[in-house]
């Protein structure tokens, strides 16, 4: 992106995350290759899908918003296992 | 039974002990959650408010205000103490096309003074002075503790909470889910079972720090004064809207979307807010800010017909986790309808407590409290302004007709002669291709709603 905005790792690295040890998202890269769609890649706000090379999503949980868009626009049958992150881990907006 | 929260999570059974550990537990402390505590702790009753996050508005990101007049009924002098950034004194509705906007703007010093009106705050502050508000009338308050379940005796009426908490099975006459727009809870308690899915929303926000002076100057306004924006026509076809709200040295700006709408598109969200930063009529506003954070968080927009049951055995469900949140052009609130309903719902509780019957027939009066309130009488009228206002009509024709419109009144052509309204109508709904016959139907559709 040009336009004088905000690099998106600068972006993300306004956000306070205490990560947790848990992949609290788990994505099975198999399920995502038959998948065409991919609404992930566009719809999550954090912009943790990256399409790989072969055909397979590439996930990291780490910053993640716990805001439910994956699971609610993932088309593929299983490709998702969501929960949120356990007591007090995960993100915390300072302004929200 | 699942050991983390998430879809698909089952309730454990367990036989009641005929003691239960507290009166009332209450999932989220959100503004339902908080405004539920509150007033079981109030009455007297003890009530374990549980928030999976570090502190109560950790997790929680919205537009940026909170419309006041509930909390009359709820924190007396609320305005002495609320946490607030500026009190809103002028509030405009922007139609816009990627060159036009045609801006409604209303202004009013009445709501500069109390009782006040709207104010703009943010939620960590928010949710935090409300929690404190339970905290102080005695509700216990255990963040970082994620409700995973129900407990449930083996009747099926709800017994308490599983969390994740070592010995973490809490046990209750009442649980009140104020767990938020995803609401597990409700789900696994078979709350939206015949119900359609629940439309959301996806909505993306960026603060932007900008000096006190600056905000004053580009938006008019002085002293505590503040002005909020809602804005239709700025997601590039994508069934939405937008918002720009003042803080005190800050502002928000960011776009409501329909999530499958990007991927259509291919285009990811934080574009879309850049692109509305980037229009004409918003960039003087926005210019220079620097990026104090970035957020997101989903929106249940579906409104009254995508609200699910709201009472069950020894269970109330309040707020986003019902889908009581009023998402529609030139509104979006939520807040307001969440502390109603957590105070409702705080109160059937007390009452069921009392009457020593905590099934759905001994916590019925909840229903019947929204329902003589705002809080489903404002969804119940607008049960269809969603629909119309998602659809495409709405969002994409009409502002570029009303923008159209605008243009060709205020456009000064002479020496040819100016056009008459009724022509100009005609011509400029030919251009959009928008028939006489839809736009009388959407507009009985908006009166009936609105009028
Ligand atoms: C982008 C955006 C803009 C908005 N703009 C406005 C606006 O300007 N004005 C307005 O009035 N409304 C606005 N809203 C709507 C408003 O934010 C919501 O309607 C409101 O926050 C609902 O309150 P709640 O208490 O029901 O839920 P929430 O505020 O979502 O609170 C739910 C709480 O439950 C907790 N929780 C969830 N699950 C668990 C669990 N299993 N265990 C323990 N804790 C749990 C969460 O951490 C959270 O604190 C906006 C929303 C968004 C997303
Ligand atoms: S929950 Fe939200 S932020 Fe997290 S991975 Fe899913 S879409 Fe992205
Ligand atoms: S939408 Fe679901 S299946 Fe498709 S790529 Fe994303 S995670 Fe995989």
């Amino acid at each position: 992106m040009s336009y004088g905005q905000p690099a998106f790792d600068d972006r993300m690295s306004t956000v306070d995350f205490d990560v947790a040890e848990r992949a609290h998202i788990t994505v099975d890269s198999e399920v995502c290759r038959s998948c065409r769609t991919t609404d992930c890649v566009y719809a999550c706000p954090a912009k943790l899908f990256v399409p790989t090379s072969d055909g397979g999503i590439l996930f990291n949980y780490e910053q993640c918003f716990e805001c439910g868009t994956c699971y609610q626009v993932c088309s593929g049958n299983g490709a998702l296992s969501w929960t949120y992150p356990d007591g007090g881990h995960g993100v915390a907006f300072r302004k929200g | 039974m699942a050991e983390h929260a998430g879809p698909g999570t089952r309730s454990a059974v367990i036989t009641a002990p005929p003691q239960r550990e507290v009166d009332v537990v209450v999932v989220g402390a959100g503004p339902a959650g908080s405004a539920a505590a509150l007033e079981v702790a109030r009455a007297g009753h003890s009530v374990v408010l549980l928030e999976r996050g570090p502190y109560p508005g950790a997790k929680n990101v919205y537009g940026g205000v909170v419309y006041g007049r509930v909390l009359d009924e709820l924190v007396p002098r609320w305005w002495e103490q609320m946490p607030v950034q500026r009190w809103v004194t002028r509030r405009s509705t922007m139609i816009m096309t990627p060159t036009q906007a045609l801006t409604v703007d209303f202004r009013t010093q009445a709501w500069g003074g109390p009782p006040y009106n709207g104010a703009t705050a943010h939620r960590s502050d928010l949710d935090g002075w409300l929690a404190g508000l339970a905290e102080k009338e005695g509700a216990v308050v255990v963040p970082s503790t994620v409700a995973t379940g129900l407990l449930r005796s083996a009747e099926g009426a709800v017994v308490g909470v599983r969390t994740d908490r070592p010995d973490g099975d809490l046990t209750a006459k009442v649980v009140i889910a104020c767990d938020g727009v995803n609401s597990f809870l409700a789900k696994e308690a078979g709350m939206f079972a015949g119900k359609p899915a629940g439309h959301v929303t996806l909505g993306v926000k960026e603060t932007l720090r900008l000096p006190r002076e600056v905000v004053d100057e580009r938006f008019g306004v002085t002293g505590r004064d503040g002005v909020d924006i809602e804005i239709l026509g700025c997601t590039g076809g994508i069934p939405g809207g937008g918002f720009l709200y003042t803080n005190l040295d800050s502002v928000s700006v960011g776009v409501v979307v329909d999530p499958h709408g990007l991927a259509a598109r291919k285009i990811r969200p934080e574009e879309l807010v850049a692109e509305l930063k980037r229009h004409p009529a918003v960039e003087p506003l926005v210019r220079g800010g620097e990026l104090l954070e970035y957020s997101a968080h989903l929106i249940p927009e579906g409104g009254y017909d995508t609200m699910p049951d709201l009472v069950g055995d020894g269970f109330l469900v309040a707020g986003d986790a019902a889908a009581m949140c009023l998402a529609a052009g030139i509104w979006l609130e939520g807040v307001n309808f969440a502390i109603g309903a957590g105070m409702y719902a705080g109160r059937a509780a007390v009452d069921a407590i009392r009457a020593k019957d905590t099934s759905k027939a001994g916590l019925a009066s909840y229903r019947r409290m929204l329902d003589e309130s705002f809080v489903l009488g404002d969804h119940r009228k607008l049960r269809r302004v969603p629909g119309l206002v998602l659809g495409q009509r709405v969002q994409q024709d009409y502002p570029a007709l009303l923008c159209d419109l605008a243009q060709g009144l205020f456009h000064v052509d002479n020496p040819r002669p100016k056009p008459g309204l009724f022509k100009l109508m005609r011509r400029v709904m030919k251009w959009h291709g928008i028939k006489a016959r839809d736009l009388l139907s959407d507009a009985l559709t908006g009166v009936r709603s609105f009028g």
